[in-house]
């Protein structure tokens, strides 16, 4: 598809030289001058344009050929228009002046667009392009005047402010008439002819429905026939921008302008509400309104028209995207006015009624979804079978589906608050939420670093935090959910047999239906053999994406959490970081990144809330004491093991909890010196690595912490210090293989047996109060006045 | 409205490193994003419009790797007259492009992976993405077809006033069209006759 020589061709354009480039030039200015427009004119521009859009710099300026490419701008041959307007798109801009307004077609029109400055010349594009609808008579082809929607679309999106009263009143008017009231003929083609026909039969005949029916009302998009009339053209491209023209000009903030008209409308207000309730006079409303109520009208019809079984299936496609539309409006027109939600409503709530049981319509009822969180409440309708839906049956089936995925998750972050506030099954339906995220990590991840902190409360904390940590799992899961169902169950699966198996296998099959659970408050007991059973996914792609995307969702749940947890949930995190920090799928980099993420955390924690460590002190015990994970190799667990020891030194003491009695000191101290002993007296078993070094010194340090607390602890340790000093005389020991590494260890352990020999300094020096290490450089009189020269001295000192 | 629509390479080049993107064709609609709000000099607006566009590309390559990535599938070689089959085989997904990278508004950047070559579309994230999605598929088999995508050539760079037409008609100014067959009958007509000049 892509071939070199393309590469090739695009490398030619960049490096052509400036001599041959003017060479080529010349020639093309001959050409042009030449009455005939033949091929290699064609030719020429196009290579023009390639050489111009190759790069990025604008490094050539086309001075010579600028008039004359700008004269073809207005050519009647359409190739012209379109070549000439692609070349002036990469040079230098046009200024307002050199434009022909009169004669402005479509791909002029879109280079004024994109290049002049837009605001100076604009209003000029608009009077003109107002003057073109207001002119009864097109000159031309039919699409001369239908450009002039798209563009003014293209005003209203950047500049609204650019349309006075009088163009948004006259275009309200225009729009009324295009959309409810074009042509119910067909226009275009003449009928086939033939010996036969004579007049009568060259009557158009009526427009039809998609499903081939002649149709009974009105002209709309879902509208067919064997040609179109330009206002039925103009219907198609009035109701393609009608969302943007009714969000810009009628939504709630910008209704009213002047006080004046505040009065007015609250008068007509309740005028108005009373006509559309009756919907009898709509001829009596002001412009703005009767396009509202046209809107109305024409959305009910696509509604009814969507029902029906069109023929083709681009058609259908379209009608999906007709409701999805319709329902937009409908939204945006009550917004407006909230006394049509009585009128709408019943509408809204049918169609929901014929789609939801149909999934292939799942990206429809995303806006009606929308549609009764806006409104449900004061239409006092039962929302909790579209939630059910949302929550429920969207995400367990659908989540392969990325366009639903996106919007279905936008849609949730959009309403976020709202949705926390009316749906309380919002928090608990995570399991559900997940499965998007599980399924395809790259994509979602985004959404879901901004909807995670939604989901995090007190109440579903802790089972949360188990399932973002198999979440790897849960990607296997569907995985095999989706291989399972394609797959007869006869047949071999090929590279994934024995977790296939696995998951059809009805004494394990509760495992798997635990992480494909829809919603939260379950727990599981064979964590474990679950991940044995997935191990061979631990090289399935997805599942590495999914990995590779946890970590960062820890770090915002733990950041989360620590804002809406009291002590009790705290300590409970803590206990689930210490148990599943061993109890993970088996990928190596994810079980190594979660325990990053663990140490990060579990020392935040601690130091936030000291007393957790009296609290939880048995078990930091247990996790740090287990001799074989000092002996791992992995870093990030090392760490965890460094940081827990050294959250044991420092906080277990009086100061921290007053609970923190001398027994529970010395059990503790006791645990930490069985470690220290055990790695330092031998030889590591076989196949382990030495203990890492600072692992031995962070031990010795939370030891000698300990003892400086109680008084009694001191000579044990010294016994081991001097030990120590005994040991490693001869240069070399068994537990330790690097010589820096040892005359290190040996060092610390000279300063703290010196520092221990004076118990009263110890405690201060090795743990001092806080105030110590908070900077006070205002109050602290040693400080201050150094700090005061030096300001005084910078402002005086003019540089 | 649709902010830019976009040509690109999803499969490595030579020339440039695993990350990067080629753009074949781009074209943005719409009043220039900084025109506002800076005092840039027009050269520097314009390369700056095109590093925009460069990073959507880059940002849609590797949402494209990754989803061809997760899902295994193996890519199988298509020749020209089978555009509508590869159409059918090809990857599509939707990227969300947040605010400031790179447009200043939060975008959904549509994409549809044919081979070698992706298909981009910029619209507002609050459009009609159902349309947008329907629109993207058309006019990616448009392209197969007029430019012979699926061949050896090089027709994408010196024939891109076919593109030009193609969404002058199916999307003219950025506009999503709600075409029944019969609209889009006439419209493709029209370019037809383009293409045959």
């Amino acid at each position: 598809m892509y071939s070199h020589g393309s590469e090739s061709l695009i490398k030619q354009a960049r490096e052509i030289q400036e001599s041959e480039l003017q060479k080529f030039y010349g020639r093309l200015v001959r050409l042009l001058q030449a009455k005939e427009v033949g091929h290699e004119t064609i030719d020429s521009l196009q290579r023009l344009h390639l050489i111009l859009s190759a790069t990025k710099f604008t490094r050539i300026k086309i001075v010579p050929l600028h008039k004359r490419i700008l004269l073809l701008i207005s050519s009647p041959l359409e190739q012209l228009q379109v070549l000439s307007s692609a070349v002036l798109r990469e040079t230098l801009p046009l200024s307002g002046q050199e434009v022909n307004y009169s004669h402005l077609n479509s791909h002029a029109a879109s280079l004024l667009v994109s290049q002049v400055c837009f605001n100076t010349y604009i209003v000029l594009l608009c009077l003109l392009l107002f003057r073109t609808l207001e002119s009864r008579q097109s000159e031309g082809p039919a699409h001369s005047i239908t450009h002039t929607l798209p563009i003014l679309n293209t005003v209203i999106t950047h500049s609204p402010e650019c349309l006075t009263e009088e163009h948004v009143t006259l275009l309200s008017k225009k729009l009324v008439d295009w959309l409810r009231y074009a042509s119910i003929t067909q226009g275009g083609g003449t009928s086939s002819g033939g010996f036969f026909s004579g007049p009568r039969s060259r009557q158009p005949g009526p427009i039809a429905e998609l499903d081939g029916t002649v149709s009974g009302d009105f002209f709309t998009v879902l509208c067919v026939g064997q040609g179109f009339t330009e206002d039925q053209w103009m219907n198609v491209y009035s109701f393609s921008m009608l969302r943007n023209w009714l969000l810009t000009y009628h939504s709630v903030s910008n209704c009213n302008t002047t006080a004046d008209s505040d009065d007015r409308s609250e008068v007509d207000g309740s005028v108005i509400s009373m006509v559309s309730a009756t919907s009898s006079s709509s001829r009596l409303l002001p412009p703005k309104e009767r396009l509202r109520e046209k809107a109305f009208q024409y959305c009910q019809r696509l509604i009814e028209q969507s029902d029906r079984k069109a023929h083709k299936r681009t058609d259908t496609e379209l009608q999906k995207a007709c409701l999805v539309e319709a329902v937009c409006i409908l939204d945006c027109v009550c917004l407006e006015d909230t006394s049509l939600v009585y009128r709408v409503f019943p509408c809204i709530k049918a169609l929901y009624g014929r789609l939801c049981s149909d999934l292939s319509f799942a990206r429809v009822l995303v806006p009606i979804a929308q549609f009764y969180l806006n409104h449900g409440e004061m239409a006092a309708v039962d929302c909790e079978p579209v939630w059910q839906l949302v929550f429920g049956r969207f995400p367990a089936e659908l989540f392969n589906d990325p366009f639903l995925a996106h919007e279905l998750l936008r849609f949730l972050r959009l309403n976020i608050e709202n949705l926390q506030l009316r749906v309380p099954q919002y928090t608990l339906s995570f399991p559900n939420l997940l499965k998007f995220l599980a399924w395809d990590s790259s994509a979602m991840v985004d959404d879901f670093v901004d909807l995670l902190p939604s989901l995090v409360t007190a109440g579903t904390a802790v089972e949360l935090l188990h399932t973002l940590l198999d979440l790897p799992c849960l990607s296997a899961t569907l995985v095999l959910q989706l291989r399972s169902a394609c797959l007869p169950i006869t047949e071999p699966s090929g590279r994934i047999l024995q977790a296939l198996d696995a998951f059809r296998n009805p004494s394990v099959r509760g495992l798997f239906l635990f992480l494909l659970r829809g919603e939260a408050g379950d727990t599981i007991e064979r964590l474990s053999t679950l991940h044995e059973l997935l191990t061979e996914s631990a090289d399935w792609p997805r599942v590495i994406q999914c990995a590779q995307t946890v970590p960062v969702l820890l770090h915002i749940f733990f950041n989360t959490v620590i804002k809406v947890a009291d002590e009790k949930l705290l300590a409970h995190l803590i206990l689930v970081q210490l148990e599943r920090s061993s109890l993970l799928l088996k990928i190596p980099k994810y079980i190594k990144e979660v325990h990053r993420v663990f140490s990060c955390h579990l020392l935040k924690l601690c130091k936030l809330h000291p007393s957790l460590v009296v609290d939880q002190s048995h078990e930091l015990l247990e996790f740090a004491g287990t001799t074989a994970n000092v002996y791992s190799k992995e870093e990030p667990l090392l760490l965890c093991i460094r940081k827990m020891v050294w959250v044991l030194g420092e906080y277990l003491s009086v100061s921290c909890d007053a609970r923190c009695s001398v027994r529970l000191i010395t059990s503790c101290f006791e645990a930490l010196e069985a470690v220290l002993f055990e790695i330092t007296s031998s030889a590591p078993p076989a196949g382990a690595v030495c203990p890492n070094p600072r692992v031995i010194t962070t031990l010795m340090s939370a030891l000698a912490k300990l003892a400086s607390r109680s008084h009694d602890l001191i000579p044990r340790i010294s016994l081991f210090f001097s030990k120590l000093r005994t040991v490693t005389r001869g240069g070399s020991a068994a537990w330790c293989s690097d010589e820096e590494d040892l005359v290190a260890i040996v060092t610390r352990g000279e300063e703290l047996w010196s520092l221990l020999k004076a118990p009263g300094v110890a405690q201060s020096v090795l743990t001092p109060p806080p105030h110590v290490n908070t900077a006070q450089w205002h109050r602290d009189t040693n400080v201050a006045m150094p700090l005061q020269l030096r300001t005084i001295t910078s402002l005086t000192h003019s540089q | 409205m649709v902010r830019c629509f976009l040509v690109h390479t999803v499969c490595p080049v030579s020339a440039l490193s695993a990350a990067e993107s080629r753009v074949l064709y781009s074209r943005v609609f719409g009043p220039d994003e900084t025109v506002q709000h800076e005092d840039l000099d027009p050269e520097e607006r314009r390369l700056q419009q095109r590093e925009r566009v460069a990073v959507v590309a880059r940002q849609v390559r590797s949402a494209v790797t990754l989803s061809r990535e997760a899902s295994g599938r193996q890519l199988v070689e298509m020749v020209p007259g089978e555009e509508a089959l590869a159409l059918q085989e090809a990857d599509s997904g939707v990227v969300r492009l947040r605010a400031g990278d790179p447009f200043s508004g939060e975008m959904s950047a549509l994409w549809v992976a044919v081979q070698s070559l992706g298909f981009t579309m910029v619209c507002e994230p609050h459009e009609n993405l159902l349309l947008a999605e329907g629109t993207l598929k058309n006019l990616t088999r448009h392209c197969l077809e007029h430019l012979h995508m699926l061949g050896p050539g090089s027709e994408v760079l010196l024939k891109g006033d076919r593109i030009d037409v193609l969404l002058s008609r199916l999307l003219p100014h950025g506009q999503l069209l709600f075409l029944n067959h019969r609209f889009a009958q006439s419209l493709e007509k029209e370019v037809s006759a383009y293409m045959t000049k």
